[in-house]
C-alpha cells in the first residue's frame, strides 16, 4: 500500500477535528473494507486516523427503536440479547456477514461508511428506516447513501451509532457470489407498524433501494402469493461476472418471495 | 516510523515500524514467527488467521500498529511442543497435506471450539467459510476440528474441575 | 507383488502411520521458501507486468524508479541480454518450432501479466512504490483470446514464425473411422468445452537466491515440483555450472502441476543475486499467481461417436483444439497431445479411432499441467458422450459402459493410439461402486423427489489414467527433455539408522512418511529409524520429480529396490561375521541369525576365508611388526544386528574379501511401462430450480491405485482431487475479456471451493496390484480430478432431464444452470 501518516487520537471529538484538517484522511475502524482497498492500491489516504477504542459498542432499546453503537462488530451484534430479542432478522444478517474472522473485526459504522455495493446492512437500513448518527447530526437512510461507495459523510464526520425500527416480522436472505462469497443480491423484508418494507441490496449499481412494486403488492396482502409474480426491470440491474442483468433481476424476484415466506 | 508494543505468545515485544506493515508481516519478519502465512491479498483465504485478544482474525487485514497494547496468539504459541489437543487432532486425522493453510486452520479451529464447544460437522464446514484449503478437500480438516474441539473442551473442563 | 504378500512382512505399509512432516507443520515450523527468506537478510525483488494482452513495447522509462531511495537495481530485457530464454520441456511430435520465450519481454508482450521489468530494493514497500514509477509506452494490438479465433488466423499472428498460431497438429488413428461413422446405426456429434482453470496452490511461487562470491556457489531456494530439472534449467539460462549450484525446495505449499514449469522469476532472482552480491527474494502475490502461473485445461472438444443400436462402440473421432496460451512453456504443449490425445479411448474397446490434437497460441497465460493433465480432458468428453449414447438409445448408462469395457482377460491391451492398459477389472469396479451408491434405487429416488417438487439427478463416470510417467525411452519418444526414471538412494549409517534420498518431491503428498514406510518395511527396521531427504540438489544427486502420479510407482519403488540391495549386501556381511554361508543366514526385524537346523559345521568357503585372514595377519606382522588385533567374533555367535553389520560395512576391519565398503545403494528405477489407475465416480446432486444453484448431495469414488502404502494418505489424495474436480465442474473458471484482460485475478473473482460446498465424500478402493513395479502401486494423486467432473456434470444434466438440455458447459454456475432451464422452458 502507499505510505500514510498514522494517528491515534484520544477521543472521538479529537479524531473528527484532526481528520477535518488533513489532506486525504480515512478513518480506520475494523479495517475489513479499507485495508484490502489500500493493499490493492485502490485507496491511498494520506492519513489514517484510528477509531479503535473510541467508537461506542453500546446496544440499547429506546421505545421500539434499537440503537447500536457504530463500533459494535458483526459478531457482537449477532450475539447481543437485545438484538436477538427485538430484531432477530438483524442478528441473523450480522451473523452471516463475511466469515467468522471478518465478523470479529468489522463494525456496523465502518460497513455503512464504506457502502460497498455488495454490502448487507444497507438493505436493513432501508427496510427499517434507519437513522445514522454522527458526531454532528442525524442522517436518514435516504440522505445517507449517495451512490456506490459514497455517503453523505463530510470530511472528518464519524458515524457514532445507528438506530433501527424494530419488528419481529422481518427476514433477511441473500445469494452469494461463488468467488468472493459476498452477496450477489440481498433482500430484507420487514413488516412495520405503518406497512411492509422490502429493501434490495447488491442489485443496482447505485446501491440498495426499496422495491416499490413489491411493497405495493404486500400492502394489499402480506403473503408470498402477493409477490408471486413480482417483476424487477432488468435494465436497472448491475451485471457482474456471476450474475448478468437478467439473472440478477430474477434473483431479486425469487429472494423477495423467499424473504416474505421466511417472515 | 511508529512505535508499537504488543504481547505475542505471552511475551512483550516493542518495535519501530513502518505503519504500513501488516500484522502478519510484523510477526514473520520482525519476530521471525513464520508459522502464520499469507495466501492472498483480498482477505479470503484465511491462511493468516491467528488470535487477537482471544478472537480469530485475519492478520493480513490488520496493521501491526492497530495491535498496540493487544494480546496476540500465533500457532507457535498454542503449545510449546505441538501437544495441544487441536494440533494432535490434525495429525491424528490427516488434516493437513502441504501444511500451508494449517496454522490458519488450527487457529480458526480453536476459535470454533471456543464459541461452539463441540459443534457438528455441518457447523464446522460453515464456520470454515473464511479458510481455504486446496489440498485436502476439507474432509479431514473437519474431522480434525471436530475431534480437536471435543478434546479441547474436555481438557478445559478437566482443568476447571 | 500381491497385496497380501506385500503386507505379510509389512509392519508399516498398509498402515495409517501418522505423518512425520506434521510435527513441524502443526507447530508453524514449516520451511516454505518465504519462511526461509523471512529469516534471511535479503533484498526484495518485484516484477512489473504487462497490462495488455498483446502489444509492442515502444519505450520503457525506469529512470525515476532507479533513483528512488532504497532501490538497488532495475532491470529490463536489454540489461539481461546474456541470459538464455525460458525452456520448453515437452515438445511433442509434430511440433517443429518453439517460439522464443524471453525472460523479460523484449519487443512484444503477449499476455497480460507477462514480466516486463524488475525492481530490486531494500524492502517490499520500497519495491512496490518504485514499480509504480516505471512507465511503459505500449502500442496496443487486438488480442486473440479464443483458440477458435486464433487457430489458422494469419492476420493476427502471435509469433512471427508460427503460421496461423498453430503449434502442432498431432494425430493418431487406427482402423477406418470414416467408414464406421458412415455405416453406424447411431452417430453422435458433440462439441464440449473443457474450461480453463488454475491450480491456485495456497503457497504461491517463491524464490530466495544467494550467491557466495568467494566460492562461486549459488544457493537457490524455490518452490518447485522438480528440483533437479529446474536446477538444470536455471543453470542453462544463467550459463552457470551445476557443480556450484544447489537448488533447495524445502516445504512446498501445494503444486498441482503449476510448479512444474520453469519461470522467469527464478532466473531473474538468481541473476540479481549474482550481479548485486546480495541475497534476493521474491514471492508472487495472489494476483500474480492468477496472471502469471500456468493455467490448466482449456480445450475445445469436437467429438463424433459411432455405435450400433445395441450400444456397441464402432468408432470415435475426436478433435481437440487446445489453448497453449502465449508461449510454449514448460510441459504445456505435451499435455493435450500426449496425455490427452493418447488416452481418448479410455477403458473402452473402440475398433476405429481418429484423434487429432491441435495446439494453438492465444494471448493468454500459457497453459501447463494441472492435476490430471490431459486425462481429465479426455475422460470428460468420453464420459459425457457415453452418457449421451445411453440417453439416445434409452439404455442404462452402466450397461452402455460395461458392454464396451476392455475385459481383464484381454489385458494387457493395446489401445488405438498404441498405448497399453496393463490390468484391471473395470466392470467389477463399476458394479461395486454402483452397489455402494445404491444405483438401482436411483430411478425411484428421482421420481419421489420430483413428486415433492425437487430436482435430483445421478451421474456416473469411469476413468482410466496412464499414471507413473515412465520409461525414459517413452519420455524421449514423447518429446520430453528429461528422464523417465526416478532415483532412490538408501544409505544406512554406521549405527543402523537410515537416510533415504529421493528424486521425487512432495508438495503435500507425504513422501517423508510414505517413503520412510517403504524403506522401513524393506529393511525391516522401525519407521522412526528412517529419515527422508527430498528437494535438495546438493544432497540428492539426480531426480526427475513429482507429477503424473509417479512418485510412489517410480520413486517409491526405487527406494524399495535400493533397500533390498542393502539387505542383500548386509546378509553377505552378516554371513561372513557369523561364519556361515549366505543361504544359512536369515534376516528379520533388524537381526541376522543362523537359520535353525542349518548345522554347526563351518562352510568350506568360510574355512578358506579364515585361513586367508590368518595369512593376512602373519604377513602384516612380518612387514610392519605389529599384531593385527583379533577379530571380534565371540564363540558361538548366532546372530548379529543390522547396526553392527552397518558399522562393519563402513569401518571394514572384517569384511568379506573384495567387498566394497558401505551400505549405500542408489537405484534409478526405470519401469517398463505405466500402470493404469482407474475407477468409478458417482455423483448425486439437487438443483434449486429457481436459482440454478447445484447442491452436491453425495459424491462416491471407488478408485484403484493398486497396493496402498498409507491408506489415510491415499484417501487424502482422493479428497483433494475430488474437491478440485468438483470445483472445475461447478464453479472454477479463468476468464479473459475481449481486450485480453484477466477478469479473475484473485479469490474475490475466481471461485474457490469452500468446506460448505461438499457433502461427506465417500471414498473406497479396489486393489489390483500392477506388475510394472514390485510395490504393485498405481497412481492415486490425480484420480479425483479425472473422475469427478463428468460424474457431476452427468448428474446435473440428469436432474434437468425433463427439460431436454443436452449440454451446459463447465463450470455449471447458478446463472448458467438457471439460464439453461429458463431458456429451455421458454419462460419470459
Amino acid at each position: 500500500m502507499h505510505s500514510f501518516e498514522y494517528h491515534t487520537p484520544k477521543t472521538l471529538k479529537a479524531a473528527a477535528k484532526l481528520a477535518a484538517s488533513l489532506g486525504r484522511p480515512a478513518f480506520l475502524a475494523g479495517g475489513q473494507t479499507l485495508l484490502p482497498e489500500m493493499k490493492g492500491r485502490r485507496a491511498a489516504p494520506s492519513d489514517l486516523v484510528t477509531l479503535s477504542g473510541l467508537l461506542s459498542k453500546k446496544i440499547k432499546m429506546s421505545g421500539d427503536t434499537l440503537l447500536i453503537g457504530a463500533g459494535a462488530t458483526h459478531a457482537e451484534i449477532a450475539e447481543d440479547p437485545l438484538v436477538t430479542k427485538h430484531l432477530p432478522a438483524l442478528a441473523d444478517l450480522a451473523s452471516q456477514v463475511g466469515d467468522p474472522q471478518v465478523r470479529h473485526r468489522g463494525t456496523l459504522g465502518g460497513s455503512l461508511a464504506a457502502n460497498v455495493p455488495a454490502g448487507d446492512y444497507q438493505a436493513a437500513c432501508w427496510a427499517l428506516d434507519a437513522e445514522i448518527h454522527t458526531v454532528t447530526r442525524v442522517i436518514s437512510t435516504r440522505d445517507f447513501f449517495t451512490g456506490a461507495g459514497t455517503t453523505a459523510l463530510e470530511k472528518g464526520e464519524i458515524v457514532t451509532a445507528v438506530t433501527f425500527r424494530t419488528t419481529n416480522k422481518a427476514y433477511f436472505t441473500k445469494i452469494l457470489d461463488p468467488a468472493a462469497r459476498s452477496p450477489l443480491v440481498g433482500v430484507f423484508v420487514a413488516l412495520l407498524e405503518d406497512g411492509p418494507r422490502i429493501a434490495v441490496s447488491g442489485a443496482r449499481s447505485t446501491g440498495a433501494y426499496r422495491h416499490e412494486a413489491a411493497e405495493a403488492a404486500l400492502t394489499q396482502d402480506f403473503s408470498v402469493t402477493a409477490v408471486e409474480d413480482i417483476k424487477t426491470p432488468e435494465g436497472e440491474m448491475m451485471s457482474t461476472l456471476y450474475a448478468d442483468e437478467r439473472y440478477r433481476a430474477h434473483l431479486v424476484n425469487i429472494l423477495i418471495r423467499r424473504a416474505v415466506g421466511g417472515c | 516510523m511508529t512505535q508499537v508494543s504488543m504481547t505475542v505468545n505471552g511475551k512483550m515485544v516493542s518495535k519501530d515500524i513502518d505503519p504500513r506493515m501488516l500484522l502478519v508481516d510484523f510477526l514473520r519478519e520482525k519476530l521471525t514467527l513464520t508459522g502464520t502465512h499469507t495466501g492472498c491479498e483480498t482477505s479470503h483465504c484465511g491462511a493468516c488467521t491467528l488470535h487477537v485478544d482471544g478472537r480469530a482474525v485475519k492478520s493480513c487485514t490488520m496493521l501491526a500498529v492497530e495491535c498496540d497494547g493487544r494480546d496476540i496468539l500465533t500457532v507457535e504459541g498454542v503449545s510449546a511442543d505441538g501437544s495441544h489437543p487441536m494440533q494432535k487432532a490434525f495429525t491424528d486425522h490427516h488434516g493437513l497435506q502441504c501444511g500451508y493453510c494449517t496454522s490458519g486452520m488450527i487457529m480458526i479451529g480453536l476459535d470454533i471450539a471456543k464459541r461452539h464447544g463441540t459443534p457438528d460437522r455441518e457447523t464446522i464446514r460453515t464456520e470454515l467459510k473464511g479458510n481455504i484449503c486446496r489440498c485436502t478437500g476439507y474432509q479431514n480438516i473437519v474431522s480434525a476440528i471436530e475431534a480437536g474441539a471435543v478434546a479441547t473442551t474436555d481438557a478445559v473442563e478437566n482443568e476447571d474441575a | 507383488m500381491s497385496a497380501e504378500k506385500l503386507n505379510k512382512s509389512a509392519k508399516s505399509i498398509g498402515q495409517f502411520v501418522r505423518r512425520s512432516e506434521d510435527k513441524r507443520m502443526v507447530r508453524g515450523q514449516g520451511r516454505y521458501v518465504a519462511d526461509v527468506a523471512a529469516k534471511t537478510e535479503a533484498l526484495t525483488m518485484m516484477v512489473l507486468r504487462s497490462v495488455h494482452g498483446f502489444a509492442t513495447i515502444k519505450n520503457i522509462d525506469v529512470s525515476q524508479a532507479q533513483v528512488m531511495p532504497g532501490v538497488v537495481a532495475v532491470y529490463i530485457a536489454e540489461d539481461i541480454s546474456e541470459l538464455k530464454d525460458l525452456p520448453c520441456d515437452w515438445v511433442p511430435p509434430t511440433m517443429t518450432k518453439v517460439p522464443q520465450h524471453p525472460i523479460l519481454a523484449k519487443k512484444t508482450v503477449r499476455y497480460a501479466g507477462q514480466p516486463v521489468a524488475i525492481v530490486v530494493a531494500e524492502d517490499r514497500y520500497c519495491a512496490a512504490d518504485a514499480l509504480e514509477l516505471i512507465t511503459v509506452d505500449y502500442d496496443v494490438h487486438m488480442p486473440v483470446v479464443h483458440q477458435g479465433e486464433a487457430c489458422g488466423n494469419k492476420k493476427a499472428q502471435l509469433h512471427d514464425d508460427i503460421l496461423g498460431n498453430i503449434a502442432y497438429r498431432f494425430n493418431r488413428a487406427d482402423g477406418d473411422v470414416c467408414a464406421a461413422l458412415d455405416s453406424a446405426d447411431v452417430v453422435l456429434k458433440r462439441c464440449y468445452y473443457n474450461n480453463r482453470i488454475t491450480a491456485a496452490p495456497l503457497e504461491g511461487r517463491a524464490v530466495l537466491s544467494e550467491f557466495d562470491e568467494v566460492s562461486g556457489h549459488l544457493t537457490h531456494h524455490t518452490s518447485s515440483q522438480l528440483p533437479h530439472v529446474h536446477g538444470r534449467a536455471l543453470a542453462k539460462c544463467l550459463g552457470f555450472p551445476l557443480h556450484k549450484l544447489r537448488l533447495l525446495s524445502p516445504d512446498v505449499g501445494g503444486g498441482f502441476g503449476a510448479k512444474l514449469g520453469f519461470y522467469a522469476e527464478d532466473v531473474l532472482c538468481a541473476h540479481a543475486a549474482i550481479t548485486l552480491g546480495r541475497a534476493v527474494r521474491w514471492a508472487e502475490n495472489r494476483s500474480e499467481n492468477f496472471a502469471a502461473t500456468t493455467h490448466g485445461r482449456d480445450h475445445m472438444q469436437y467429438v463424433e461417436l459411432a455405435a450400433t443400436k445395441e450400444g456397441k462402440l464402432l468408432g470415435l473421432k475426436v478433435k481437440l483444439v487446445a489453448d497453449l496460451g502465449a508461449y510454449a512453456m514448460g510441459m504445456g504443449p505435451g499435455v493435450p497431445a500426449i496425455n490427452g490425445g493418447l488416452s481418448l479411448s479410455g477403458p473402452y474397446k473402440i475398433p476405429n479411432a481418429d484423434f487429432t490434437v491441435q495446439g494453438v497460441y492465444t494471448n493468454r497465460m500459457p497453459t501447463g499441467p494441472y492435476r490430471g493433465a490431459g486425462h481429465p480432458e479426455a475422460s470428460y468428453l468420453l464420459e459425457r458422450v457415453m452418457n449421451e449414447l445411453a440417453t439416445e438409445l434409452d439404455m442404462d448408462p452402466r450397461t452402455v459402459r460395461k458392454i464396451n469395457f476392455i475385459t481383464p482377460d484381454e489385458m494387457p491391451y493395446r489401445i488405438p493410439t498404441g498405448f497399453g492398459l496393463d490390468s484391471g477389472d473395470f466392470a467389477a469396479n463399476l458394479d461395486k461402486a454402483a452397489a455402494m451408491a445404491g444405483y438401482d434405487d436411483f430411478a425411484d429416488e428421482k421420481k419421489k423427489a420430483r413428486a415433492e417438487g425437487r430436482y435430483i439427478g445421478h451421474g456416473m463416470a469411469f476413468y482410466t489414467e496412464m499414471s507413473g510417467a515412465a520409461p525414459t525411452l517413452g519420455m524421449f519418444a514423447a518429446g520430453f527433455d528429461r528422464s523417465g526414471h526416478e532415483s532412490g538412494r538408501v544409505m544406512m549409517h554406521p549405527d543402523g539408522k537410515v537416510t533415504v534420498y529421493s528424486g521425487s518431491h512432495s508438495q503435500g503428498q507425504g513422501h517423508q512418511t510414505s517413503f520412510a514406510q517403504i524403506a522401513a518395511d524393506a529393511l525391516q527396521i522401525p519407521f522412526e529409524d528412517v529419515e527422508v531427504v527430498q528437494g535438495d540438489t546438493g544432497a540428492v544427486p539426480f531426480g526427475t520429480g513429482t507429477y503424473n502420479s509417479r512418485s510412489m510407482a517410480v520413486g517409491g519403488t526405487a527406494i524399495h529396490l535400493a533397500s533390498r540391495k542393502i539387505v542383500k549386501k548386509a546378509t553377505q556381511i552378516a554371513a561372513h561375521k557369523l561364519e556361515r554361508r549366505v543361504e544359512d543366514v536369515e534376516y528379520a526385524d533388524g537381526v541376522f541369525s543362523i537359520k535353525p537346523g542349518s548345522g554347526l559345521k563351518r562352510a568350506m568357503g568360510e574355512k578358506v576365508i579364515q585361513v586367508k585372514a590368518g595369512l593376512r595377519r602373519k604377513i602384516f606382522k612380518k612387514m610392519v611388526r605389529i599384531d593385527l588385533p583379533e577379530l571380534n567374533r565371540p564363540e558361538n555367535m548366532t546372530e548379529i544386528s543390522f547396526a553392527e553389520v552397518a558399522r562393519e560395512a563402513y569401518i571394514g576391519h572384517d569384511l568379506p574379501f573384495k567387498m566394497p565398503h558401505a551400505l549405500d545403494e542408489t537405484v534409478f528405477f526405470d519401469p517398463k511401462g505405466m500402470p493404469t489407475a482407474f475407477g468409478t465416480h458417482i455423483s448425486v446432486v439437487e438443483i434449486d430450480i429457481e436459482t440454478g444453484q447445484v447442491k452436491l448431495l453425495r459424491h462416491l469414488a471407488l478408485d484403484d491405485c493398486g497396493n496402498i502404502i498409507n491408506p489415510k494418505l491415499a484417501e487424502g489424495q482422493i479428497h483433494g482431487g475430488l474437491a478440485q474436480g468438483i470445483g472445475q465442474a461447478l464453479m472454477e473458471q479463468v476468464v479473459y475479456d475481449e481486450a485480453g484482460d484477466l477478469n479473475t485475478g484473485g479469490f474475490d473473482s475466481y471461485a474457490m471451493p469452500r468446506a460448505s460446498d461438499f457433502p461427506e465424500l465417500e471414498t473406497e478402493f479396489t486393489v489390483t496390484p500392477t506388475k510394472f513395479n514390485p510395490l504393485g502401486v498405481r497412481g492415486v494423486g490425480e484420480s479425483g480430478t479425472i473422475g469427478a467432473p463428468p460424474a457431476v456434470v452427468n448428474a446435473v444434466l440428469d436432474a434437468l432431464s425433463e427439460f431436454d438440455i443436452q449440454n451446459i458447459d463447465m463450470p455449471m454456475t447458478p446463472s448458467k444452470v438457471w439460464a439453461a432451464v429458463h431458456d429451455a422452458r421458454g419462460d419470459s
